[in-house]
């Protein structure tokens, strides 16, 4: 009986042990959690299904807790593919030779950042940043996550460029949200009187009737610059099959389910380049996020 | 009574609090904090067991990844505690148990990734270094009178096995079966960097505001760490121990390379790694120090600092509660209700909720320290209160409480918080993550930069404060001639 007990036990720890290279078989993608949980789950499992369907493949979705760790697990060849944002998805190229971008949404071409701002400051929504300076002086600030691209990058970039000041210093108190979703919620109880956020979430809540715009409003919009981008691994031909990494590509691009694209929001996605990214490269580097 | 040196020590240290009030960023930032928190609350009472199918998949991870991270520690703690005396053990146990279960997890995250060893070493390798540290004290402490009685030729594992374990036995058994419960808060807590557990869930509904998913998580952690005496028996602990690593979940598959990298490209400093050699380190090292590693360390001391008189200052508020000398069975009931949940909920998660609640500032980790720690000494404190006999015609209330049960339980108090003095700091240097300016903020945004060179020098200077700090409470309590008794 204890015989039996320890076989059982020995046979499904190999078990265990052999799991992992079973799923090796599995394409698994990941992407920056740059929204609410629930909706990035929802929304990936769709595209989970949809490449599946698409590719023959087991594709299997993993949520991270945050920029870093979906950077990290593309590094580190646990997820061969990644939903990243700008910054992100160059700081995962520079540490994956090999790595393309091969998608982005429509909108992503030109994508801008939104500064909003609770209503009981009275900002005023101005064209020029420059025209802000004394009334966001001294103003509690929050970003997005430290990784983001429309939450921190370019919202740096331009207080830096305008103000010539860093952020903790022309603020009375900086934070980091963590993510868009949850910048609006802050910046709208008043919880930061500040913040700045990717556009398309703030355009999505807005037509869901998710913001109280009696009490946050849009005070500044950036120029436009490149965001999102799908990136893909330089090794996934050698593992899934030769063409793997065009059949993913072509995937992504004929992907025209309204529901899901919907929920990323895009209207739908075009191919891309690393080449596209190059300003993003260059504005990390020029604010000292990457060396 | 300025004389007595426990007196003075006491009000030096509540001297540099104040001090340091003045300096720290204490404030209420969120415009309609109490709505909240009664939006918090009303989910708490109104819980919703049915938010996510992953839930009870949670519970089970939590439960696994403490029963495995736990029984380790304490296999390689008590094997280090046999060598316990040699001084460069002391110092590897010392290191290890300095830096903090989720600065374990980020590391190990960076060329593990997802995989179940991650949270496990997370939690066994700063366990181990405990558990080394408080056995070999039990051991030590074991009457040698047994052991000379043995007859001459007595082997040294026998001699062991027969004179020193039955001697500390109940003592080793209560530790570790208490340690099993802070593990679980370990374990919990490492759902926060994306570890299957609690508060993976407990995270995504809190920042969602989901405040009814996110009380049904936190009753049912309550729940399961009550009921550690139900659950938790002798005869079936090497039934879950066999069992847990197979509910650790898969994960994702390691890739040895990553392992590789990491400690021979990563962590090595960008100017060594560009081959700038030695005289790119000092501008390197200098701009690092400037930065990032001073504030940090400012805040984090100060932090530590207003925390631990928070904490003192709770306790002795709070252990009247528990006692009885005061109040009737109700109040002592509440009381008791009231400084489990204190106790049980990790600091990590309090801070959380409060920060969501108040904005971001000193205030909600110093109340977080304050509640958690504060509830296990007053837990303590009051416990050996109940103990103590007072004269029929001693003073009641208010008298009773300052003139007899205050100074009879002084020192011991003022033990156990000069022994929590090094975990309080420790729980500071994690609270940065939260977007408080400690030491755990610089070392996560290194981390989210992708300069692991920089987040390794930011976690040893996190390691070497840790130490200071830990001698210095040990230094402090030896001039004191106070008497410890290792807690969680």
């Amino acid at each position: 009986m204890a015989l039996n007990l320890i076989r059982k036990f020995v046979a499904s720890s190999l078990l265990f042990m052999t799991a992992a290279s079973a799923s090796a078989e599995t394409f698994v993608f990941t992407a920056i959690p740059d929204e609410d949980e629930t909706k990035l789950v929802e929304r990936f499992r769709g595209v989970a299904d949809y490449l599946s369907e698409q590719l023959d493949v087991d594709v299997r979705y993993i949520p991270v807790k945050s920029y870093a760790a979906a950077v990290s697990a593309f590094r580190n060849n646990q997820v061969q593919l990644a939903w990243f944002g700008g910054l992100s998805g160059v700081q995962a190229r520079r540490l994956v030779p090999g790595s393309e971008a091969i998608a982005q949404g429509v909108e992503d071409e030109a994508f801008q950042t939104y500064f909003i701002a609770n209503t009981s400051t009275g900002i005023e929504p101005a064209q020029e940043f420059a025209e802000l300076e004394d009334q966001l002086r001294g103003k509690t600030f929050t970003f997005g996550s430290k990784g983001s691209t429309s939450g921190r990058l370019m919202p740096e970039f331009h207080i830096r460029e305008t103000f010539n000041e860093a952020p903790e210093d022309f603020f009375a108190r900086v934070g980091f949200s963590g993510n868009h979703t949850r910048t609006l919620r802050l910046v709208e109880a008043g919880t930061y009187e500040v913040g700045a956020l990717n556009f398309q979430v703030w355009e999505k809540e807005l037509e869901n009737g998710n913001i109280d715009t009696n009490a946050v409003q849009v005070i500044w919009e950036t120029p436009a610059y490149p965001d999102y981008q799908w990136t893909i691994r330089g090794d996934v031909n050698e593992r899934f099959g030769d063409g793997f990494k065009a059949r993913v590509k072509e995937a992504l691009l004929a992907l025209d389910d309204k529901e899901l694209l919907e929920s990323f929001p895009r209207s739908g996605f075009i191919p891309a380049s690393n080449d596209d990214y190059e300003p993003i490269r260059k504005t990390a580097e020029e604010i000292g996020i990457l060396d | 009574m300025h004389s007595y040196p426990t007196v003075r020590a006491s009000l030096i240290f509540v001297a540099v609090a104040v001090v340091g009030l003045l300096f720290a960023d204490i404030a209420i930032t969120a415009s309609n904090p109490w709505r909240d928190l009664g939006n918090f609350f009303l989910g708490v009472v109104t819980p919703n067991f049915f938010s996510s199918e992953g839930l009870l998949t949670a519970l089970l991870r939590t439960v696994a990844f403490a029963f495995v991270g736990v029984a380790l520690g304490s296999f390689f703690g008590f094997l280090l505690a046999l060598v316990y005396r040699l001084l460069p053990v002391r110092i590897f146990c010392a290191f290890i148990r300095a830096i903090h279960e989720l600065f374990w997890a980020l590391i190990f995250l960076q060329f593990f990734g997802f995989h179940p060893l991650t949270g496990v070493l997370a939690i066994a390798i700063p366990y181990s270094g405990i558990f080394a540290k408080v056995y070999s004290e039990i051991l030590e402490e074991a009457d040698p009178e047994p052991r000379r009685l043995l007859p001459p030729g007595t082997g040294m594992v026998a001699a062991f096995l027969y004179t020193r374990i039955p001697d500390c036995w109940e003592q080793l058994r209560t530790y570790t079966a208490y340690r099993l419960e802070c593990g679980l808060r370990s374990s919990a807590i490492l759902g926060f960097v994306g570890l299957p557990t609690l508060g993976f869930y407990l995270e995504a509904s809190f920042s969602q505001g989901f405040y009814s998913d996110a009380g049904a998580m936190l009753i049912l952690f309550y729940v399961l760490i009550a009921t550690i005496p139900l659950w938790v028996r002798p005869k079936l602990l090497p039934v879950y121990i066999l069992a847990a690593p197979f509910f650790l979940g898969e994960g994702l598959p390691i890739v040895w390379g990553n392992v590789e990298r990491f400690f021979t490209e990563d962590i090595i400093p960008a100017p060594l790694r560009s081959g700038e050699g030695l005289a790119g380190m000092v501008p390197w090292l200098g701009d690092l120090m400037v930065n990032e590693a001073l504030p940090g360390i400012w805040n984090t001391v100060l932090l530590t600092q207003i925390a631990l008189v928070a904490t003192g200052i709770l306790a002795l508020l709070a252990f009247p509660l528990i006692s009885n000398h005061f109040g009737g069975p109700v109040r002592r009931t509440s009381g008791h209700v009231f400084l489990v949940i204190a106790r049980s909920t990790p600091e990590y998660i309090l801070a959380y909720i409060l920060l969501q609640l108040w904005g971001p500032s000193m205030l909600p980790a110093v109340v977080a320290l304050a509640l958690h720690n504060g509830g296990i000494i007053g837990h303590l404190i009051g416990r050996q209160t109940n103990t103590l006999r007072l004269r029929p015609d001693a003073p009641t209330g208010f008298n009773r409480y300052t003139w007899e049960l205050v100074p009879r339980v002084y020192r011991s108090f003022l033990a156990f918080l000069f022994y929590r003095w090094e975990i309080i700091m420790r729980e500071t240097a994690i609270l940065g993550i939260l977007g408080i300016y400690t030491l755990g903020f610089y070392v996560d945004s290194a981390i989210q930069n992708i300069r692991f060179d920089r987040a390794m020098v930011l976690i040893l200077i996190t390691a070497l404060l840790n130490i200071g700090v830990d001698a210095l409470g040990r230094y402090i309590r030896r001039k004191l001639a106070l008497q410890t008794m290792p807690t969680c």
